[in-house]
Protein backbone atom coordinates (compact mmCIF):
# COMPACT_ATOMS: atom_id res chain seq x y z
CA UNK A 1 0.00 0.00 0.00
CA UNK A 2 2.19 2.77 1.08
CA UNK A 3 5.44 1.05 0.12
CA UNK A 4 5.97 3.17 -2.34
CA UNK A 5 6.03 6.08 -0.21
CA UNK A 6 8.36 4.52 2.19
CA UNK A 7 10.92 2.05 0.10
CA UNK A 8 13.61 1.77 2.31
CA UNK A 9 11.90 0.36 5.50
CA UNK A 10 10.80 -2.87 5.92
CA UNK A 11 6.88 -3.04 7.08
CA UNK A 12 6.42 -4.53 10.57
CA UNK A 13 4.88 -7.64 10.72
CA UNK A 14 1.62 -7.92 11.92
CA UNK A 15 0.07 -10.04 14.29
CA UNK A 16 -2.00 -13.01 13.20
CA UNK A 17 -5.60 -12.34 13.83
CA UNK A 18 -6.00 -16.05 15.03
CA UNK A 19 -3.41 -15.23 17.53
CA UNK A 20 -5.36 -12.10 18.65
CA UNK A 21 -8.21 -13.56 18.69
CA UNK A 22 -8.40 -15.30 22.14
CA UNK A 23 -6.83 -12.71 24.44
CA UNK A 24 -9.07 -10.01 23.00
CA UNK A 25 -12.50 -12.23 23.63
CA UNK A 26 -11.16 -13.63 27.44
CA UNK A 27 -9.07 -10.38 28.34
CA UNK A 28 -12.03 -7.72 26.49
CA UNK A 29 -14.89 -9.18 28.28
CA UNK A 30 -12.74 -9.10 32.09
CA UNK A 31 -11.49 -5.50 31.65
CA UNK A 32 -14.97 -4.20 30.29
CA UNK A 33 -16.67 -6.00 33.35
CA UNK A 34 -13.97 -3.93 35.42
CA UNK A 35 -15.11 -0.81 34.08
CA UNK A 36 -18.90 -1.71 34.66
CA UNK A 37 -17.76 -1.74 37.95
CA UNK A 38 -16.28 1.72 37.89
CA UNK A 39 -18.43 2.96 35.35
CA UNK A 40 -22.42 1.95 35.98
CA UNK A 41 -22.66 -0.76 38.89
CA UNK A 42 -25.29 0.38 41.40
CA UNK A 43 -26.39 3.28 39.32
CA UNK A 44 -28.37 2.22 36.23
CA UNK A 45 -27.84 -1.48 36.46
CA UNK A 46 -27.28 -3.77 39.92
CA UNK A 47 -25.41 -6.61 39.88
CA UNK A 48 -24.62 -6.61 43.98
CA UNK A 49 -26.86 -5.76 46.54
CA UNK A 50 -26.66 -2.49 48.42
CA UNK A 51 -24.89 0.83 47.21
CA UNK A 52 -21.49 0.56 48.68
CA UNK A 53 -19.59 -0.07 45.42
CA UNK A 54 -21.36 3.02 43.77
CA UNK A 55 -20.54 5.00 47.10
CA UNK A 56 -17.13 3.82 47.01
CA UNK A 57 -15.75 4.61 43.66
CA UNK A 58 -18.24 7.48 43.11
CA UNK A 59 -15.70 10.37 43.04
CA UNK A 60 -13.68 8.67 40.12
CA UNK A 61 -17.18 7.86 38.56
CA UNK A 62 -17.96 11.85 38.34
CA UNK A 63 -14.59 12.79 37.30
CA UNK A 64 -14.34 10.07 34.64
CA UNK A 65 -17.18 11.71 32.97
CA UNK A 66 -19.53 8.76 34.27
CA UNK A 67 -23.47 9.51 34.62
CA UNK A 68 -23.94 8.96 38.22
CA UNK A 69 -27.28 9.53 40.65
CA UNK B 1 3.75 -12.13 22.55
CA UNK B 2 -0.22 -11.09 22.64
CA UNK B 3 -0.37 -11.83 26.11
CA UNK B 4 2.97 -10.13 26.32
CA UNK B 5 1.54 -7.05 25.74
CA UNK B 6 -1.29 -7.16 27.20
CA UNK B 7 0.15 -7.20 30.10
CA UNK B 8 2.76 -4.31 28.72
CA UNK B 9 -0.57 -2.17 28.46
CA UNK B 10 -1.88 -2.92 31.70
CA UNK B 11 1.28 -1.57 33.05
CA UNK B 12 1.26 1.48 31.23
CA UNK B 13 -2.47 1.49 32.20
CA UNK B 14 -1.91 1.62 36.08
CA UNK B 15 1.22 4.38 35.38
CA UNK B 16 -1.72 6.01 33.84
CA UNK B 17 -4.03 5.82 36.56
CA UNK B 18 -1.13 6.99 39.08
CA UNK B 19 -0.91 10.54 37.52
CA UNK B 20 -4.26 10.50 37.09
CA UNK B 21 -4.90 10.03 40.31
CA UNK B 22 -2.58 12.99 41.70
CA UNK B 23 -3.92 15.55 38.79
CA UNK B 24 -7.80 14.54 39.98
CA UNK B 25 -6.76 15.15 43.70
CA UNK B 26 -5.22 18.21 43.09
CA UNK B 27 -7.52 19.75 40.21
CA UNK B 28 -11.15 17.42 40.54
CA UNK B 29 -11.67 17.22 43.81
CA UNK B 30 -11.80 20.86 44.63
CA UNK B 31 -14.73 21.02 42.53
CA UNK B 32 -16.86 17.57 43.83
CA UNK B 33 -16.73 19.39 47.48
CA UNK B 34 -18.22 22.63 46.10
CA UNK B 35 -20.79 20.69 44.43
CA UNK B 36 -21.52 18.85 47.18
CA UNK B 37 -21.46 22.39 49.53
CA UNK B 38 -24.11 23.47 46.95
CA UNK B 39 -26.44 20.11 47.25
CA UNK B 40 -26.54 20.63 50.81
CA UNK B 41 -27.55 24.18 51.02
CA UNK B 42 -29.76 23.55 48.61
CA UNK B 43 -31.41 20.45 50.77
CA UNK B 44 -31.18 22.74 53.55
CA UNK B 45 -32.97 25.38 51.89
CA UNK B 46 -35.95 23.13 50.78
CA UNK B 47 -36.26 21.31 53.93
CA UNK B 48 -36.42 25.15 55.72
CA UNK B 49 -39.17 26.50 52.94
CA UNK B 50 -41.53 22.75 53.59
CA UNK B 51 -41.30 23.71 57.58
CA UNK B 52 -41.13 26.64 58.47
CA UNK B 53 -41.29 27.87 62.49
CA UNK B 54 -39.35 24.28 62.57
CA UNK B 55 -35.82 24.67 63.32
CA UNK B 56 -34.71 21.35 62.18
CA UNK B 57 -31.09 20.20 61.87
CA UNK B 58 -31.95 20.67 57.67
CA UNK B 59 -32.84 16.88 57.00
CA UNK B 60 -30.31 14.76 58.70
CA UNK B 61 -27.67 13.75 55.99
CA UNK B 62 -28.61 10.17 54.56
CA UNK B 63 -26.01 7.88 56.55
CA UNK B 64 -22.85 8.00 55.13
CA UNK B 65 -21.73 4.25 53.57
CA UNK B 66 -18.26 5.30 52.56
CA UNK B 67 -17.26 8.64 54.24
CA UNK B 68 -16.33 11.71 52.44
CA UNK B 69 -12.24 11.04 52.97
CA UNK B 70 -12.76 7.60 51.88
CA UNK B 71 -14.36 8.64 48.78
CA UNK B 72 -12.06 11.24 47.48
CA UNK B 73 -8.87 9.02 48.67
CA UNK B 74 -8.86 5.39 48.46
CA UNK B 75 -12.36 5.25 46.23
CA UNK B 76 -10.83 7.85 43.76
CA UNK B 77 -7.12 6.08 43.49
CA UNK B 78 -8.88 2.59 43.45
CA UNK B 79 -11.71 3.55 40.34
CA UNK B 80 -8.97 5.50 38.38
CA UNK B 81 -6.35 3.11 38.50
CA UNK B 82 -8.88 0.13 37.78
CA UNK B 83 -10.53 2.28 34.77
CA UNK B 84 -7.12 3.01 33.84
CA UNK B 85 -5.54 0.16 33.62
CA UNK B 86 -8.52 -1.75 31.81
CA UNK B 87 -8.14 0.41 28.99
CA UNK B 88 -4.69 0.27 28.97
CA UNK B 89 -4.90 -3.46 28.48
CA UNK B 90 -7.99 -3.30 26.03
CA UNK B 91 -5.59 -0.56 24.15
CA UNK B 92 -3.07 -3.07 23.81
CA UNK B 93 -5.43 -5.64 22.43
CA UNK B 94 -6.36 -3.09 19.74
CA UNK B 95 -2.68 -2.23 18.91
CA UNK B 96 -2.13 -5.84 18.76
CA UNK B 97 -4.89 -5.93 15.77
CA UNK B 98 -3.54 -2.64 14.24
CA UNK B 99 -0.16 -2.99 14.74
CA UNK B 100 1.71 -3.66 11.12
CA UNK B 101 -1.47 -3.35 9.46
CA UNK B 102 -0.99 0.88 9.42
CA UNK B 103 1.18 0.84 6.60
CA UNK B 104 5.32 0.90 7.85
CA UNK B 105 3.96 2.84 11.07
CA UNK B 106 6.65 1.93 13.92
CA UNK B 107 5.54 0.66 17.23
CA UNK B 108 5.60 3.76 19.01
CA UNK B 109 3.53 5.57 15.93
CA UNK B 110 0.79 2.99 16.15
CA UNK B 111 0.44 3.40 19.61
CA UNK B 112 0.60 7.49 19.66
CA UNK B 113 -2.00 7.18 16.60
CA UNK B 114 -4.23 5.02 18.37
CA UNK B 115 -4.43 7.08 21.73
CA UNK B 116 -5.18 10.20 19.64
CA UNK B 117 -8.00 8.33 18.27
CA UNK B 118 -9.46 6.75 21.51
CA UNK B 119 -9.37 9.91 23.34
CA UNK B 120 -11.18 11.50 20.72
CA UNK B 121 -13.46 8.50 19.92
CA UNK B 122 -14.15 7.44 23.70
CA UNK B 123 -14.38 10.27 25.54
CA UNK B 124 -14.23 14.34 23.43
CA UNK B 125 -17.08 12.90 21.26
CA UNK B 126 -19.17 11.54 24.17
CA UNK B 127 -18.84 13.95 26.08
CA UNK B 128 -19.34 17.23 23.93
CA UNK B 129 -23.03 15.57 23.91
CA UNK B 130 -22.98 14.30 27.39
CA UNK B 131 -20.55 16.37 29.62
CA UNK B 132 -19.43 14.74 32.55
CA UNK B 133 -21.20 16.59 35.69
CA UNK B 134 -20.18 16.81 39.51
CA UNK B 135 -22.70 15.53 42.10
CA UNK B 136 -26.18 17.30 42.63
CA UNK B 137 -26.22 17.87 38.41
CA UNK B 138 -28.74 14.79 37.48
CA UNK B 139 -31.82 13.53 38.50
CA UNK B 140 -31.50 10.29 40.16
CA UNK B 141 -34.76 9.27 38.32
CA UNK B 142 -33.24 9.39 35.00
CA UNK B 143 -29.62 7.16 36.02
CA UNK B 144 -30.53 4.58 33.97
CA UNK B 145 -31.71 6.69 30.35
CA UNK B 146 -28.67 8.91 30.87
CA UNK B 147 -26.34 5.67 31.23
CA UNK B 148 -27.59 4.15 28.62
CA UNK B 149 -27.26 7.36 26.13
CA UNK B 150 -24.12 8.09 27.40
CA UNK B 151 -22.68 4.26 26.83
CA UNK B 152 -24.89 4.53 23.14
CA UNK B 153 -22.83 7.45 22.46
CA UNK B 154 -19.43 6.16 23.11
CA UNK B 155 -20.42 3.00 20.87
CA UNK B 156 -21.44 5.13 18.30
CA UNK B 157 -18.56 6.67 18.25
CA UNK B 158 -16.36 3.97 18.40
CA UNK B 159 -17.61 2.46 15.41
CA UNK B 160 -17.84 5.39 13.22
CA UNK B 161 -13.81 5.94 14.48
CA UNK B 162 -13.64 2.38 13.02
CA UNK B 163 -15.57 2.79 10.14
CA UNK B 164 -13.34 5.66 9.47
CA UNK B 165 -10.16 3.49 9.70
CA UNK B 166 -11.45 1.00 7.40
CA UNK B 167 -12.23 4.11 4.67
CA UNK B 168 -8.93 5.35 5.24
CA UNK B 169 -7.77 1.96 4.11
CA UNK B 170 -9.47 1.61 1.51
CA UNK B 171 -8.98 5.14 0.18
CA UNK B 172 -4.97 4.86 0.33
CA UNK B 173 -4.56 3.50 -3.12
CA UNK B 174 -6.34 6.26 -4.77
CA UNK B 175 -6.02 9.31 -2.69
CA UNK B 176 -2.46 8.80 -0.79
CA UNK B 177 -2.01 8.55 2.98
CA UNK B 178 -2.29 11.99 3.68
CA UNK B 179 -5.18 12.99 1.56
CA UNK B 180 -7.29 9.54 3.03
CA UNK B 181 -6.66 10.56 6.25
CA UNK B 182 -8.36 14.02 5.90
CA UNK B 183 -11.29 12.64 3.93
CA UNK B 184 -11.71 9.70 6.83
CA UNK B 185 -11.42 12.04 9.60
CA UNK B 186 -14.17 14.17 7.92
CA UNK B 187 -16.34 11.49 7.57
CA UNK B 188 -15.70 10.60 11.04
CA UNK B 189 -16.87 13.94 12.37
CA UNK B 190 -19.79 13.93 10.12
CA UNK B 191 -21.19 10.84 11.03
CA UNK B 192 -20.86 11.44 15.00
CA UNK B 193 -22.43 14.96 14.26
CA UNK B 194 -25.30 13.43 12.74
CA UNK B 195 -25.75 10.62 16.03
CA UNK B 196 -25.35 13.59 18.28
CA UNK B 197 -27.57 15.47 16.61
CA UNK B 198 -30.52 12.74 16.48
CA UNK B 199 -29.28 11.13 20.18
CA UNK B 200 -31.78 13.25 22.90
CA UNK B 201 -30.34 16.15 24.77
CA UNK B 202 -29.92 16.25 28.54
CA UNK B 203 -29.90 19.48 30.38
CA UNK B 204 -30.36 18.74 33.96
CA UNK B 205 -28.10 21.18 35.73
CA UNK B 206 -29.81 22.85 38.58
CA UNK B 207 -30.75 26.28 37.98
CA UNK B 208 -28.77 28.49 40.42
CA UNK B 209 -25.92 25.93 39.86
CA UNK B 210 -22.38 28.15 39.87
CA UNK B 211 -20.83 27.71 36.57
CA UNK B 212 -17.17 28.07 37.61
CA UNK B 213 -17.38 25.16 39.74
CA UNK B 214 -19.33 23.12 36.62
CA UNK B 215 -16.81 24.73 34.53
CA UNK B 216 -13.63 23.57 36.57
CA UNK B 217 -15.00 20.35 36.88
CA UNK B 218 -15.82 19.62 33.40
CA UNK B 219 -11.98 20.64 32.88
CA UNK B 220 -10.64 18.73 35.22
CA UNK B 221 -12.31 15.33 33.96
CA UNK B 222 -10.91 16.22 30.66
CA UNK B 223 -7.32 17.11 31.89
CA UNK B 224 -7.36 13.84 33.61
CA UNK B 225 -8.54 11.91 30.29
CA UNK B 226 -6.01 13.58 28.18
CA UNK B 227 -3.55 12.76 30.52
CA UNK B 228 -4.60 9.10 31.14
CA UNK B 229 -4.44 8.78 27.00
CA UNK B 230 -1.16 10.40 26.42
CA UNK B 231 0.69 8.34 29.16
CA UNK B 232 -0.90 4.82 27.64
CA UNK B 233 -0.47 6.32 24.05
CA UNK B 234 3.40 7.17 25.11
CA UNK B 235 4.42 4.82 27.93
CA UNK B 236 2.88 1.99 25.85
CA UNK B 237 4.29 2.64 22.62
CA UNK B 238 7.71 2.85 24.27
CA UNK B 239 7.00 -0.97 26.02
CA UNK B 240 5.60 -2.32 23.10
CA UNK B 241 9.03 -1.37 20.70
CA UNK B 242 10.64 -3.31 23.46
CA UNK B 243 8.97 -6.25 23.12
CA UNK B 244 8.58 -6.42 19.36
CA UNK B 245 12.54 -5.37 18.28
CA UNK B 246 13.56 -8.20 21.45
CA UNK B 247 13.57 -10.86 18.47
CA UNK B 248 15.05 -8.84 15.98
CA UNK B 249 18.76 -8.59 15.87
CA UNK B 250 19.94 -5.30 16.00
CA UNK B 251 21.83 -3.24 13.16
CA UNK B 252 24.57 -2.62 14.82
CA UNK B 253 24.94 -6.12 16.21
CA UNK B 254 24.44 -7.28 12.64
CA UNK B 255 26.91 -5.31 11.20
CA UNK B 256 29.47 -6.21 13.79
CA UNK B 257 28.97 -10.21 13.39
Amino acid sequence: MTSVAFPAKSRPAAIPVRQVLPWAIFGGLLLMLAIYFVGAEEGATSLIRGMYVHEFVHDGRHLLGFPCH
Amino acid sequence: MVGNLLLRGMLAGVLAGLICFCFLKAFGEPSVDRAIAFEAQMDDAKAKASMPGMDMPAAAPDEELVSRPVQAGLGLFTGVVVYSAAFGGLFALVFALAYGRMGALEARSVSALLAGMGFIAVYVLPSLKYPANPPSVGEPETIGMRTALYFAMIALSLASMIGASMLHRRLLARLGAWDAAVVAGAAYLVVVTVVALLLPSVNEVPAQFPAVVLWQFRIASLGAQLLMWTTIGLVFGRLAQQHLMAGTPRLGAAIRA
